[in-house]
């Protein structure tokens, strides 16, 4: 083990779906052609003036609710003033000292552990365009420039790399959750920026920090987080100091590449942006947001533990994302089973949407398809053997499961006299197997059993043909 | 006389009964600016062929039906740096000198519903930094009533053009003075609205929080006019206030009988000039002969507010004119790299003057400087905004010169900016604390005019146009400026 805690504070920035920019009223719709999606106001031109979009706050202060901040009654934007080809007006409307959100925290679990992970601000601002560098042009796109974005930096309370992932996940989940963005790294809808440092155990005063950007994924994060762990354990071990200083982590050699360092640092000269009056939120305005936030992951998966019994794994998978916990618990509403809901979503439902690319909702299996064949199993309608025959049709078809059913013919056999002549018959045809059973080998009675499953073509209960297998049998 | 010379009234009049077109009032701008801005340089851009074009449309508008409004037809001067949809907008700056915005400022769209027609762009200091016009990055402005003299600025074309008789009326912006201090110079009427009364959509930042739109006109009359078609609220404006517009024309009822008027002492001691000092004390007369009281008052932080000016104005405007780096628009001068890029653009299309402001506002706001001096001039403007609330629980308006001198020689303070910068002491502390402020012609001294400027709680623009009308009245009109003296 290493002589050194480790310290860790993240930087998240992360983009609000509202439908047109913070500033302007031109569409976020990711995706569009290069600058197609801009106008005179978010490109900067001379004369023009930003107007707040008050849909970006509403968001904004749904996210600093989710993850339990203080919300500012005074709040107000600041100008951060930097020269860049991505910053039409050199110069990002940010929140400097009177930010949305202020004193959040959320929790974290890591190996069982559970942790509370404070969080110092949340604070609204606009994003910058998108560069792309050619091997000899940089070209730059508009559209991006103006989304609303909100900034939650942590505090330096993380301990490991395992928990500023865990971390992440779970604000991305939370954000996920609130509706106010789709929280994707791939689209950079969600964007990581981390803090590390070193200290030896009991020493209070934190060591000096490296900042690491360009953590495009959570597997990026982790393994940047870990290669500079040991990087910086390494110099203090040999006696070295560390400088502070921005890294740009490679994700193709996996190391770390000197951005900048502490001289370099900007001066962003921030000061209150005349152009937008101050924001004052009302305590009417936070109660309306508030009641607008849905049930949380960390609140539903304890309820899925307590009143439904479900294991912490299966609670972990479903409340990853909203519409899943959403899917789940229209299922249970629409009368199925806790446990058999959990154990089809989680299983056969999941298996075909990865398979298939498909978001929850997308599927042809709605939660009330879902319960009728949950019903039908649990009632004894059908096996599980047919469900995987029933489901496999219900989610080509969007067809109910009694329908499907009645169709194919798939009704189990429960019906005692049926099932009894079956196993009557299959008895008396194999003689060797009445002789193998009574030597004590129960392979025999599996090899019947499947017998009368072939003959019945399946459709007999299997829990009763195999009780009357070995009545049948202790009767001889 | 000039078509253009006459009122506003006269010119309605004979427009409806068909003695004259819109057309007519177009050439005898075209006409006047032929004759006189070789030697005034009012214009940067004159669009003939555009005013000519929307003139014939107006003429055939309204041959066939509806009254048109008072302005309309009317030719207008816009300082060149309100955004005018495809007409050329310099700023005043080379970095611009082939600008064209893609969108016209909302005080153009007010002005072009109201059918008055836009005859050109005016000659102004660079991005509205200066005093005397002199910082044009294209001609400097000669003020009509003596060529060898500055119009005062930054607003030096739109005075002079409307002095000079070129246009009808024309817009311009004022900072820290830059409306009253030349229509001072020029003997032209200039408002500067209550902050947030007028959108500042389309009109190039200088300092944010202190710009303001307003009109230059002959008489006092024109202004309530042009400022009723301008005012109001724009959605494109947050910092543009939702107040209900008043009728400013029926607030001209020539009484001011039992008016309090405040007089600061701070205005009309030391630095000011002794005929602008003796022509103020005359208008004081005469409003008190008209039924005013005159006291004499303090604002006892106004001794701070060219220093707290100077702090502010360039620190926002090291932000507003970050943008101009040559990457999206404006004159880029290419170099190795990025940084080279920015550094030849900036350094070759700014000014001295644009480059001395944009120095002392970054330094103003940099890391460790930040609370002495940007933070501690947002103080002192407090102080001297509640110096002025003060004031205003007594006296209705405040008044004093609009300037400490009357128009000064070309030349002749260029490499003194602290003289120059001082020249706005009476004007500044009005944008400091966001009050209206008119500035009204008030006698010539050695031949050049001189300014009253009247100062009112915000949103008053009421009061300062009903005071302002009555000292109109009851004195004699200044002749019309000769455009004589040299251009030296």
């Amino acid at each position: 083990m290493s002589k050194y805690e480790t310290v860790v504070g993240l930087e998240v920035h992360v983009e609000l779906h509202t439908k047109s920019k913070i500033f302007c009223g031109c569409s976020t719709t990711f995706g569009a052609a290069p600058n197609t999606q801009t106008c005179p106001i978010c490109l900067g031109h001379p004369g023009v003036l930003p107007v707040l979009n008050r849909e970006a706050v509403n968001f904004a202060m749904k996210a600093a609710m989710a993850l339990n901040c203080e919300i500012a009654t005074h709040s107000k934007f600041d100008r951060k003033n930097y020269f860049y080809p991505d910053c039409p007006k050199a110069y990002q409307i940010s929140q400097f000292d009177q930010p949305i959100g202020e004193n959040g925290w959320l929790e974290i679990e890591v190996d069982g552990v559970k942790k509370r992970i404070g969080i110092t601000r949340l604070h609204l601002e606009e994003d910058a365009g998108k560069l792309t560098h050619d091997d000899d042009a940089t070209l730059v796109d508009f559209n991006r420039v103006g989304m609303p974005l909100v900034e939650i930096v942590s505090e330096p309370d993380l301990r490991s790399p395992a928990e500023a992932k865990a971390y992440l996940e779970k604000l991305k989940s939370i954000i996920q959750y609130t509706g106010v963005s789709d929280v994707k790294l791939e689209e950079g809808s969600l964007r990581c920026d981390a803090n590390i440092s070193l200290r030896p155990y009991g020493q209070e005063k934190f060591g000096t920090r490296t900042e690491l950007k360009n953590l495009n994924s959570f597997r990026n994060i982790e393994r940047s987080l870990q290669y500079e762990e040991v990087r910086q354990a390494k110099a203090l071990d040999a006696g070295e100091t560390i400088t502070q200083q921005t890294l740009r982590w490679n994700e193709e050699t996996n190391e770390v590449k000197v951005m900048r360092s502490k001289e370099q640092a900007h001066d962003y000269r921030y000061f209150p942006e005349p152009d937008l009056v101050s924001l004052v939120i009302s305590d009417e305005w936070k109660e309306e947001i508030r009641s607008s936030i849905p049930e949380l992951p960390d609140s539903r998966k304890a309820c899925y533990i307590k009143d439904w019994g479900l294991s912490g794994y299966d609670a972990d998978q479903l409340t990853v994302t909203r519409n899943v916990a959403d899917y789940f618990e229209q299922t249970v509403q629409a009368g199925a089973d806790a446990k058999l809901a959990a154990n089809w979503i989680t299983g056969d439902l999941m298996g075909y949407l990865n398979s298939h690319n498909l978001e929850i909702h997308q599927s042809n299996v709605t939660p009330t398809l879902l319960a009728g064949m949950v019903d039908l199993l649990q009632k004894g309608t059908i096996s599980s053997k047919i469900a995987k025959t029933v489901f496999k049709e219900m989610v080509e078809t969007g067809k109910e499961a009694t329908k499907i059913v009645e169709e194919k013919g798939l009704v189990q056999i429960s019906d005692e006299g049926a099932i009894r002549s079956e196993v009557v018959k299959v008895i008396q045809a194999n003689p060797q197997s009445i002789d193998d059973f009574k030597n004590g080998k129960d392979r025999a009675l599996g090899f019947l059993v499947g017998q009368v499953m072939k003959a019945t073509k399946g459709k007999a209960n299997p829990q009763m043909v195999n009780e009357m297998i070995r009545e049948e049998l202790s009767k001889l | 006389m000039s078509l253009l010379r006459g009122s506003l009234q006269e010119i309605h009049s004979r427009l409806a009964k068909k003695e004259i077109t819109s057309v007519d009032l177009v050439q005898e701008s075209l006409k006047r600016i032929q004759e006189v801005d070789g030697d005034v340089r009012a214009f940067l851009l004159v669009d003939e062929e555009g005013a000519l074009k929307r003139a014939n449309e107006l003429d055939e508008k309204y041959s066939k039906e509806g009254t048109r409004g008072l302005l309309a037809s009317l030719p207008v001067g816009v300082k060149d740096n309100i955004c005018t949809e495809g007409l050329t907008t310099t700023c005043g700056s080379q970095l611009l000198a082939n600008y064209q915005p893609v969108y016209n400022a909302t005080v153009v769209e007010k002005l072009h519903n109201a059918d008055a027609i836009t005859i050109g762009k005016m000659n102004m200091d660079e991005f509205a930094m200066g005093s005397s016009n002199e910082n044009s990055s294209f001609s400097p402005v000669h003020n009509p009533w003596d060529l060898s003299t500055v119009p005062g600025g930054s607003s030096g074309g739109s005075a002079a053009a409307v002095a000079a008789g070129e246009v009808y009326f024309a817009l311009g912006s004022d900072t820290g003075g830059s409306i009253r201090q030349p229509a001072a110079f020029t003997g032209t009427v200039g408002l500067k609205p209550t902050y947030g009364l007028i959108s500042r959509y389309g009109l190039v930042a200088f300092a944010s929080s202190l710009d303001q739109i307003g009109p230059l006109t002959k008489n006092v009359e024109d202004s309530a006019y042009v400022l009723q078609a301008i005012a109001g609220h724009d959605r494109y404006d947050s910092t543009s206030a939702n107040v209900e517009i008043p009728d400013y024309l029926s607030a001209l009822t020539g009484d001011v009988k039992g008016l309090r008027v405040g007089v600061p002492k701070e205005m009309m001691g030391e630095g000011i000039d002794p005929g602008v000092k003796a022509l103020i004390q005359k208008s004081l007369d005469t409003l008190e002969s008209l039924g005013a009281t005159i006291e004499e008052v303090s604002l006892p932080h106004s001794e701070y507010a060219v220093a707290t000016y100077y702090l502010i104005a360039p620190a926002e405007a090291s932000s507003n004119l970050a943008r101009f780096d040559g990457v999206r628009y404006g004159a880029r001068k290419y170099g190795e790299n990025l940084i080279d890029l920015y550094h030849e653009t900036r350094s070759k299309g700014f000014g001295p003057e644009v480059k001395r402001r944009i120095m002392l506002g970054t330094y103003a706001l940099s890391s460790g400087y930040y609370d002495a001096y940007y933070k501690k001039a947002q103080q002192v403007r407090t102080l001297i905004a509640q110096d002025f609330e003060q004031l205003f629980a007594k006296y209705d308006v405040i008044m004093g010169p609009t300037t400490p001198t009357t128009a000064f020689k070309l030349n002749e303070r260029i490499d003194d900016p602290m003289t120059m910068y001082a020249n706005d002491m009476c004007t500044i502390p009005a944008n400091l604390a966001g009050l209206p402020g008119i500035s009204v012609p008030c006698g010539l001294s050695d031949g050049l005019p001189v300014g009253l400027q009247i100062i009112g709680k915000p949103f008053a623009e009421s009061t300062l146009l009903r005071v302002a009308h009555a000292f109109e009245q009851a004195t004699d009109r200044l002749p019309e400026p000769k455009l004589g003296g040299s251009r030296a």
